[in-house]
C-alpha cells in the first residue's frame, strides 16, 4: 500500500546520503548481489532514498508502495511500471480521475513476468492522462518535469517513467507506446527506451488506448539493461490474442559490438524542415560513425511518411473512443451525478460522470474517435486511414528488402517548456511524428542517447527494424553506446 | 392479404443462445440460474486491461447453424465492436459480427398453410451476450447481473419473406426445432435462451416496395410473436386507412395488455459506430474444418420425416409428428429397431404415448419408459395376452414406474382369458338372452355379432379377446 509522503520521509531520512546504489544501472547490481556485495535490501533502501529526495523535484512517481516481505530467490532489480498497467490490488489510474480508486483484481502478464523473475514494483508512475499525450502535462497528479532541465517536459505519454529513470529514482521501468509514448520521453530524458514489435509483448493487463498499436516496453539507463528487461517481459500469452507465439531469443546475446556490412537506410521524409538544427547534426554525426564502422549508408524513401500522423490520429482516436466507453460509472471508478437533477436517469449519470472524470484532452480524443466511426464518415476516416496505414506498412516492407535497419531522429526537438504547447494540440501531435509510423507498421523501434544540444538537453536516436528483428535493434544501439558513453551522463538534481 | 387490400411482410431476427461450456471470450461457465454475479471474470466483467480470447467451439456452432440453414459460409472470420451505452453492457460495446457474418444467404422450408415455402436468411452471425438488469422496487434501485454477460449468441435474420403472422409462427417452430436437432441450444424462451425480435410492415396488395417498419421486441413465446403481429398489422392498417404514415420506430409488446408502446426515442438514436475489434485478431476457416462440422452435423428434421416415411411405411403425417422432438424420433427408431411393424409402433408412440407427454408437458427422455419396455408392452397387445385397454393402463403405470410390462400384467390381473372354456359359459348365457339378436346372425347377417361381443366384453371388462369371443359367438350360432 502506498506510504505517505512523510512517513516514507521519516523512514528513509537516516539513509539519504548512504549509498549511490541508485545510480547504476540493473545489470551492474545484479552483479553486485550476485558477487555479495550489496543485497536487495541495499538496493531498496537506496532507491527510496533517492525517490523521497527526486520525486517532490520530478513527480515522476504518482504512488510509491512497500518492499513487500520476499524470498530473494531468484531476484530481480525492482520494475517501476507506468500507471496503466494493471497490479493487483493497487490502484492503476491511466493518471485519470475517472480511475481514482481503481483497484485491479488481477495481475497484468508482464507484472506477472516480472514476479516470476522475482522482482517487485516499487510504485507507479505518472503519464499523460490515459496515455494521450506527448508531455506528461495532462495527468490529474500534476505534471512530471524533466530531471535535466526542470523547466522543461519529460515527453510522454511514459513520461514518468522516462523522468524515474533519468532521475535514478527507478533502475528501470516499464512504459507504453501507442505512437511513441517510451521513445519520445526516452529522448527527452537521456534514456534508451524500447517499443517492440506489436505481438511481441502480452497487453494484457495494459489499460488500451489504441489497441492495435500499444505496446508495452522497457525503459532503462542502457541497451544491456533494456535486453535483459525485455528478455522477462517478451513472449506469447494466450490471454492476448495479437501477442504472436514467435519463440523469445535472449536478447543479451545479441549485443555483439561489430557494425561491418550492417545496412543502415536513412529516409528523406525524417529529415526535414522543422527539426532543430542541433538534434539534426547529432544524428547525422551518428550517421558518420555508423558509416565509419563498416556499416553501409543508404538513402531510402518511406513515401507516405507524411500521412502518417493523420492516419494515426484517426486510428488512435476511434479505438481509444471506444476503449473508453467503459469508464461510464457503473462498474466501477468514479460515479457522479448532476447536483441540480432532481430525479438523475442513467444518461445524466454517465454525461456527469464522464464530464468530471476526464480531462480535456481526453474528451477531445473521443469526440474525435466519435466522429471518425459516426455513419456517413466512417469510410471517409477511418476506413481511409487504414488503407494509409497499410501505404505505410508496405513502405517498411520495401525498404527492409534493402536495409537491416531505418536510423532516424526520435522527435524533432529537444525536450520542450511546460505549457508550451498545451494550448497547441497539432503542435504537440507533430512531436510524435516521427515515432508514429512505426506503430502504425507494427515494427520494433529504439530510441538512445546520442549527444545532447547546446542547453545541454538530451538528444535521441531512433532504430527502426523489420518485425521481430529486436535484436539487431538492440545490437545496432549497442555498438553505438559503446562508443559514446552518453548514458553514463547524468542529470543534476 | 387480408380484406383491407393490403398485404402483411414480416421479417424475423432470432437471438440464440448457445450451449457450450464456457462463454465466447473467457473460460467462465456458461450457466443459467446462479447466483448473480458468481460466473464472472475480469474479461466478461469488461475491467480495464481485459482482453477477449474466442472460444472456437462458438464457431463450430456458427457454422452448423450456417450450413443447417443452406448458408454460404465465411470463411474469414473476424470481429466487430458495436459501440453504445447500456448498463447492461460494461464494455460500452458489444463484440459482434458486421460485414462478415458467419453464414451468409441461406434458406429454411418452412410448411405453412399446407404447402412448402422456403424463407430466406439474410444472414447469421456471432456475437455476445450482455447483462441482465434486475429492477429492484424495494431499494428504488436497478441493479445488474453479470452471468449473462459473455454467453455466446448466434442471431439468425430472416428475409421480409412472411406473409401472415401464422407464416412467422411456423418459421419459429421449423427453426427451433431444427435448432434443437442441431444441439447447439436448448432454445428455452422463457430461459431467454431464444429470442424474437420482428420487423413487421405492410403495403397495398401488388405493391413490390416495402412499406416503412416497425420493430417489435419483448415477446416470451411464439404465440406472443403472432399475437404482437396481429395487432401491428391491426395498428398499421388502421394508420394507412386514416390517412397517416407509419413512424419507424421499436415497439415494446405488453403480453399482458396485448398492445404495443414505443421505446423512449433516446434509445431509438443509435449510430453503432461498427469498426474491426482490434483486440481479436481475423483467422480463415479451412475447407477441412468445416468438413468435420458438417459430418458432424445430424440429420434435420426434413430429411429424418422423409426416411421415416420411406423406411418404415408410414405416412408424412404420421412422420412429422413423429419427428417433431428429436429425442422422440430417436426413441422411435430405437424401437422400430426392435422388429415390431413399424405402423404399429407408430400408432402407439403418435397417440396414447403422446398423450402421456403431453398430460405431464414432458419429453420422452424424461419418462423411465424404454424403447424394450414400449415394444414388451405392444407385443403383449398384439399376441392378445392383454386388451388394447389394458395396454393403455400398462403404459401409464410404466412411463413412470419404470415397472417390466409383464410383471405389471401379472400384479394387476390384466391377463385376457383365453381359455375357451371360461369364455364359453359366457357366450351361452348371452346368447340365451339374446335370441332375436342369434336370429339376425342365422339369417345372414354376421355383423349383428358384434352387439354379443360388446355385450361379453362388458361382463368380462379388459380380459376378454374381442377377436375370440366373436369367433366363439359365430362357432356357437351355426352348431346350435
Amino acid at each position: 500500500m502506498p506510504l505517505t509522503a512523510a512517513q516514507v520521509i521519516i523512514k528513509f531520512q537516516r539513509l539519504l546520503n548512504s549509498m549511490d546504489l541508485f545510480a547504476l544501472t540493473a545489470h551492474e547490481i545484479m552483479g553486485l548481489i550476485v558477487s555479495g556485495k550489496v543485497s536487495a535490501g541495499d538496493v531498496a533502501v537506496s532507491l527510496r532514498a533517492r525517490t523521497v529526495a527526486c520525486n517532490p523535484k520530478t513527480n515522476a512517481f504518482i504512488r510509491i508502495y512497500d518492499d513487500p516481505e520476499r524470498d530473494e530467490k531468484p531476484y530481480c532489480v525492482p520494475v517501476a511500471i507506468k500507471d496503466n498497467i494493471c497490479f493487483k490490488g493497487h490502484p492503476v489510474t491511466c493518471a485519470s480521475g475517472i480511475l481514482k480508486n481503481f483497484c485491479p483484481p488481477y495481475d497484468a502478464a508482464v507484472v506477472e513476468k516480472i514476479k516470476s523473475a522475482g522482482g517487485v514494483i516499487p510504485g507507479a508512475l505518472n503519464m499523460d492522462e490515459f496515455a494521450f499525450g506527448s508531455s506528461t502535462e495532462s495527468s490529474v497528479y500534476g505534471i512530471t518535469r524533466n530531471p535535466w532541465d526542470l523547466e522543461r517536459v519529460p515527453g510522454g505519454s511514459s513520461g514518468g517513467a522516462a523522468a524515474a529513470v533519468a532521475a535514478g529514482e527507478a533502475v528501470w521501468a516499464l512504459g507504453s507506446d501507442t505512437g511513441g509514448s517510451i521513445r519520445q520521453p526516452a529522448s527527452f530524458c537521456g534514456v534508451v527506451g524500447l517499443k517492440p514489435t506489436y505481438g511481441r509483448v502480452s497487453r494484457y493487463g495494459l489499460i488500451a488506448f489504441g489497441s492495435s498499436l500499444d505496446q508495452i516496453g522497457p525503459i532503462t539507463k542502457d541497451v544491456t539493461d533494456c535486453a535483459a528487461l525485455m528478455n522477462i517481459i517478451s513472449g506469447f500469452d494466450m490471454r492476448d490474442s495479437t501477442s504472436v507465439n514467435v519463440p523469445v531469443p535472449d536478447y543479451c546475446r545479441s549485443l555483439t559490438n561489430n557494425l561491418k556490412g550492417l545496412r543502415i537506410g536513412i529516409p528523406g521524409e525524417y529529415f526535414i524542415d522543422g527539426i532543430e538544427q542541433e538534434v539534426l547534426s547529432t544524428v547525422r554525426s551518428a550517421i558518420d560513425f555508423f558509416k565509419k564502422e563498416g556499416a553501409v549508408i543508404k538513402e531510402i524513401t518511406l513515401p507516405h511518411t507524411e500521412y502518417a500522423v493523420a492516419a494515426y490520429y484517426i486510428v488512435a482516436t476511434a479505438e481509444a473512443s471506444s476503449n473508453l466507453a467503459r469508464f461510464d460509472g457503473v462498474e466501477y471508478g468514479l460515479r457522479a451525478v448532476p447536483a441540480k437533477a432532481r430525479k438523475a436517469g442513467i444518461v445524466d449519470m454517465y454525461e456527469e460522470t464522464r464530464a468530471r472524470g476526464f480531462g480535456d484532452e481526453v474528451k477531445r480524443r473521443i469526440m474525435l474517435g466519435t466522429y471518425v466511426l459516426s455513419a456517413g464518415y466512417y469510410d471517409a476516416y477511418y476506413l481511409r486511414a487504414q488503407k494509409v496505414r497499410t501505404l505505410i506498412k508496405n513502405d517498411f516492407d520495401r525498404a527492409f528488402l534493402d536495409c537491416d535497419i531505418i536510423l532516424s531522429p526520435t522527435a524533432p526537438t529537444t525536450a520542450f517548456r511546460i505549457g508550451e504547447k498545451t494550448q497547441d494540440p497539432i503542435a504537440m501531435y507533430l512531436s510524435d511524428i516521427f515515432t508514429i509510423p512505426a506503430n502504425l507498421a507494427g515494427i520494433p523501434s529504439i530510441s538512445i542517447p546520442c549527444g545532447f544540444d547546446g542547453k545541454k538537453l538530451p538528444v535521441g536516436l531512433q532504430l527502426m527494424a523489420a518485425p521481430f528483428a529486436e535484436e539487431i535493434l538492440l545490437a545496432s544501439a549497442f555498438a553505438y553506446e559503446q562508443a559514446h558513453p552518453w548514458h553514463l551522463e547524468r542529470a543534476k538534481l | 392479404m387480408s380484406l383491407t387490400g393490403f398485404e402483411t411482410v414480416i421479417g424475423l431476427e432470432v437471438h440464440l443462445q448457445l450451449n457450450t461450456a464456457t462463454k465466447i471470450f473467457c473460460g467462465c461457465r456458461n450457466v443459467f440460474g446462479e447466483d448473480a454475479n458468481t460466473s464472472v471474470c475480469p474479461v466478461c466483467l469488461g475491467l480495464p486491461g481485459s482482453l477477449p480470447v474466442f472460444n472456437r467451439k462458438v464457431l463450430v456452432s456458427g457454422i452448423k447453424v450456417g450450413l443447417a440453414l443452406n448458408c454460404a459460409i465465411n470463411t474469414f472470420v473476424k470481429f466487430d465492436r458495436k459501440n453504445y451505452y447500456y448498463p447492461d453492457l460494461p464494455k460500452g460495446y458489444q463484440i459482434s459480427q458486421f460485414d462478415f457474418p458467419i453464414a451468409g444467404k441461406g434458406f429454411l422450408p418452412v410448411l405453412t398453410d399446407g404447402k412448402e415455402k422456403r424463407i430466406g436468411i439474410t444472414r447469421a452471425h456471432i456475437e455476445e451476450d450482455a447483462g441482465k438488469l434486475i429492477h429492484d422496487d424495494v431499494q428504488n434501485a436497478t441493479l445488474v447481473d453479470y452471468n449473462r454477460t459473455g454467453t455466446p449468441l448466434i442471431e439468425i435474420v430472416s428475409e421480409p419473406d412472411m406473409r401472415s403472422p401464422q407464416e412467422a409462427f411456423d418459421y419459429l417452430t421449423t427453426l427451433k426445432l431444427l435448432l434443437q436437432y442441431l444441439d447447439v441450444s436448448d432454445c428455452d424462451m422463457e430461459k431467454g435462451s431464444l429470442r424474437c425480435d420482428a420487423n413487421v410492415s405492410i403495403r397495398p396488395a401488388g405493391e413490390t416496395k416495402l412499406g416503412t417498419k416497425t420493430e417489435l421486441k419483448n415477446m416470451n413465446s411464439f404465440s406472443a410473436v403472432k399475437r404482437a403481429i396481429e395487432h401491428e398489422v391491426k395498428r398499421q392498417t388502421g394508420l394507412l386507412l386514416a390517412g397517416e404514415k407509419i413512424v419507424q420506430q421499436t415497439l415494446l409488446w405488453n403480453e399482458d395488455k396485448g398492445i404495443t408502446t414505443p421505446m423512449r426515442s433516446k434509445e431509438q438514436a443509435h449510430d453503432y459506430r461498427y469498426f474491426p475489434e482490434p483486440d481479436l485478431v481475423p483467422f480463415t476457416v479451412t475447407s477441412e474444418e468445416i468438413e468435420r462440422v458438417c459430418q458432424d452435423v445430424p440429420e434435420l428434421p426434413n430429411a429424418r420425416l422423409h426416411r421415416f416415411a420411406e423406411q418404415y411405411s408410414i405416412s408424412e403425417y404420421d412422420a412429422r409428428i413423429l419427428v417433431q422432438d428429436r429425442v422422440f424420433a430417436d426413441f422411435f427408431e430405437a424401437a422400430a429397431g426392435m422388429g415390431i411393424e413399424a405402423k404399429k409402433l407408430c400408432n402407439w408412440m403418435n397417440s396414447p404415448l403422446m398423450k402421456e407427454l403431453n398430460d405431464r408437458k414432458c419429453r420422452i427422455n424424461a419418462l423411465k419408459l424404454t424403447p424394450a419396455a414400449l415394444v414388451a408392452l405392444i407385443t403383449r397387445v398384439e399376441d392378445g395376452t392383454i386388451s388394447n385397454l389394458s395396454g393403455k393402463e400398462v403404459l401409464a403405470d410404466i412411463v413412470i414406474s419404470g415397472t417390466a410390462v409383464d410383471d405389471l400384467i401379472k400384479t394387476k390381473g390384466l391377463a385376457q382369458i383365453s381359455d375357451d372354456s371360461a369364455l364359453e359359459s359366457v357366450v351361452d348365457a348371452i346368447l340365451g338372452e339374446n335370441p332375436q339378436v342369434v336370429e339376425q346372425i342365422r339369417s345372414g347377417k354376421p355383423g349383428a355379432a358384434g352387439f354379443l361381443v360388446g355385450q361379453a366384453m362388458k361382463r368380462l371388462p379388459g380380459k376378454a379377446n374381442p377377436k375370440k369371443l366373436n369367433e366363439l359367438i359365430q362357432r356357437r350360432v351355426t352348431n346350435v
